[in-house]
């Protein structure tokens, strides 16, 4: 599976490729990323939530590393659903903005994980890809991940469909979806 | 608290829901002391916009007293116990749409982004009351409303002025008066505005106020356009008259130069089985809207003209006039209102008496009444023009 996307961030080009190198970043605003640990200078833990509640674990290799330019990566020899991708930054048309390219590669292969990890994906995988850039946008330029009564629940918003009433969260509700 | 809530096609009901919290850190609560039922609100009871839910608080045009704010909103720009009035759009002020003043395309401020991308290509901002699509966002006819973006939107009010004074900087008064200034008014033009309803009036004033020569109200409620004919504008039956002779009429035979579509989605239409066509098509959903005022005015407009789309149209519209609008070098232009943008300035027109906006005003009503202010208000009973609630 071959997904692209790309948006356009109202930060300057340094500020959003330190923001992406830092990976511990990346759960931040990718819906299915639950957990990113850099173990070495080049190496990373990275962890997923796969269907019925099940974890994904995998170590990823930093392959290209071009500061304000180009980050890239691939999954370890074992990791289960063999995955690569790459970022690139570049410089908006209006002179102050930054412009996000990302390409991902999985490898579905036709085994089970695989094919639980493509019905995870859904009938449109681009779309979940393009959320997640969405919520990078969001928390560079406003500060966080939005939430409205509707769709309380931050980067997992489309969770559902139909959402929660648009109507304030009663305090059990809430402590769920926000923890507090 | 006590909210008016969607309750399915044609009902609402004020119900019990919980207080409103904070949910992002740059969120307010407003404790509301004003709030208004909109006109748009009426295409979501009778049911044109797609994605309102069982429970959804309605109501997009409030104001009310800081009562909590968030830890990321700045106090130089927002503190407890400020009046404000609070624009429909949430607008997060840092996006390129924001930045260009585009405050309703806000690129930050829907959860369901991605929702709306595939209705309208790309996303609009959140909205108050007005949908999962717009973002799902409580509405502020109810005691208490969460406000996010506390820190970019809401307008202190600290002079000395009563809630009606200030209640439409939320929405009707900038909509109607970006519906005049899309027009470019120049001192020659004559003006005419589809839909005497309040935001209809306020484009009308605002016309006058940008200058024109002067300014035509069209519609069909008698009282309607009594209220527009005592504030100085020139009304128009469509039931009594031929819109377009009269029109010719009424400038020198040119046609208006500008012309405002203040109705949207839901016109009626003089001619029965025009009426009818569309009527069918919306109700077979193989058309969305209902265009009898956009295709009027774009026939109505003289050449080199500027036709301004205020109405909200949520879908797609059947037997539009292209020809005429490519043939005649027709100017289109449109927008969910830009509040953020003219709160102030159209707050200073307010201070100086320029534009008063509680001439609209004929119902005032507890939150409790909401229902029966629906009603009238979408069946022109008790010469509705505009209810204000008390929550």
């Amino acid at each position: 599976m071959d997904l692209t996307a790309t948006t356009t961030v109202r930060r300057p080009v340094s500020e959003v490729y330190t923001f992406w190198r830092r990976l511990e970043n990346l759960p931040s605003f990718m819906e299915h990323l639950d957990e990113v640990r850099t173990t070495g200078e080049n190496t990373s833990t990275w962890v997923a939530s796969a269907p019925f509640d099940r974890k994904v674990e995998w170590e990823a290799v930093l392959t290209e590393d071009v500061a304000n330019e180009r980050i890239g990566w691939r999954s370890a020899e074992e990791a289960d659903v063999p995955n690569q991708g790459t970022v690139s930054f570049v410089l908006a048309p209006d002179g102050k903005s930054t412009e996000v390219h990302v390409h991902l590669v999985y490898d579905i292969g036709a085994g089970k994980l695989g094919k639980a990890v493509a019905k995870y994906f859904g009938e449109e995988p681009h779309q979940q890809l393009d959320d997640d850039l969405r919520r990078l946008k969001q928390v560079l330029e406003a500060g966080e991940v939005v939430r409205s009564d509707g769709a309380p629940w931050g980067k997992r918003a489309r969770k559902e469909f139909p959402q929660r009433p648009a109507q304030p969260l009663a305090a059990e509700e809430r402590r769920e979806v926000l923890g507090v | 608290m006590r909210a008016n809530c969607w309750a399915g096609r044609n009902e609402v009901e004020v119900r019990d829901v919980p207080d409103p919290t904070i949910l992002n850190s740059r969120d307010a609560i407003v404790r509301i002391t004003s709030t208004a039922i909109c006109g748009s609100d009426l295409h979501l009871l009778d049911g044109y916009v797609p994605t309102m839910q069982d429970g959804d608080v309605m109501g997009h045009e409030f104001m009310g007293e800081v009562v909590e704010v968030g830890t990321g909103v700045d106090p130089a720009r927002l503190r407890v116990g400020d009046r404000v009035v609070v624009p429909f759009p949430i607008a997060c002020g840092a996006c390129g749409a924001c930045a260009a003043q585009l405050y309703s395309c806000c690129e930050n401020s829907n959860p369901n982004a991605g929702i709306a991308e595939k209705m309208f290509g790309h996303p609009v901002a959140g909205l108050f009351g007005y949908s999962h699509l717009t973002g799902g966002f409580a509405g502020g006819q109810a005691q208490y409303a969460r406000v996010p973006f506390a820190d970019v939107g809401p307008l202190k009010i600290e002079a000395e002025l009563t809630d009606e004074q200030v209640l439409f900087l939320s929405d009707i008064l900038p909509t109607g008066y970006m519906g005049a200034e899309m027009c470019d008014i120049q001192p020659s033009d004559v003006v005419a505005v589809w839909g005497a309803g309040p935001v209809g009036q306020f484009a009308m004033d605002s016309a006058r106020v940008l200058g024109a020569a002067s300014v035509i109200a069209i519609d069909k409620e008698p009282y309607r356009l009594r209220m527009a004919e005592a504030a100085g504008h020139i009304p128009v039956n469509f039931e009594e008259v031929d819109v377009r002779s009269r029109l010719l009429e009424l400038s020198g035979g040119r046609g208006p130069d500008k012309c405002v579509d203040a109705v949207g989605l839901e016109a009626t239409h003089g001619s029965a089985h025009i009426h009818a066509f569309d009527r069918v098509k919306q109700a077979v959903r193989s058309e969305t809207d209902r265009p009898h005022v956009l295709r009027q005015a774009i026939l109505s407009c003289r050449s080199g003209g500027i036709v301004s789309v205020i109405g909200v149209y949520g879908g797609m519209v059947d037997k539009f006039p292209a020809g005429a609008w490519m043939n005649r070098s027709l100017t289109l232009r449109t927008g969910q209102c830009h509040v953020q943008r003219y709160m102030t300035p159209l707050l200073r027109r307010i201070e100086r008496g320029e534009l008063d906006p509680t001439r609209v005003i004929t119902h005032r009503l507890p939150l409790e009444e909401a229902p029966h202010g629906y009603d009238i208000f979408k069946n022109k009973q008790e010469d509705c023009e505009k209810v204000v609630l008390t929550p």
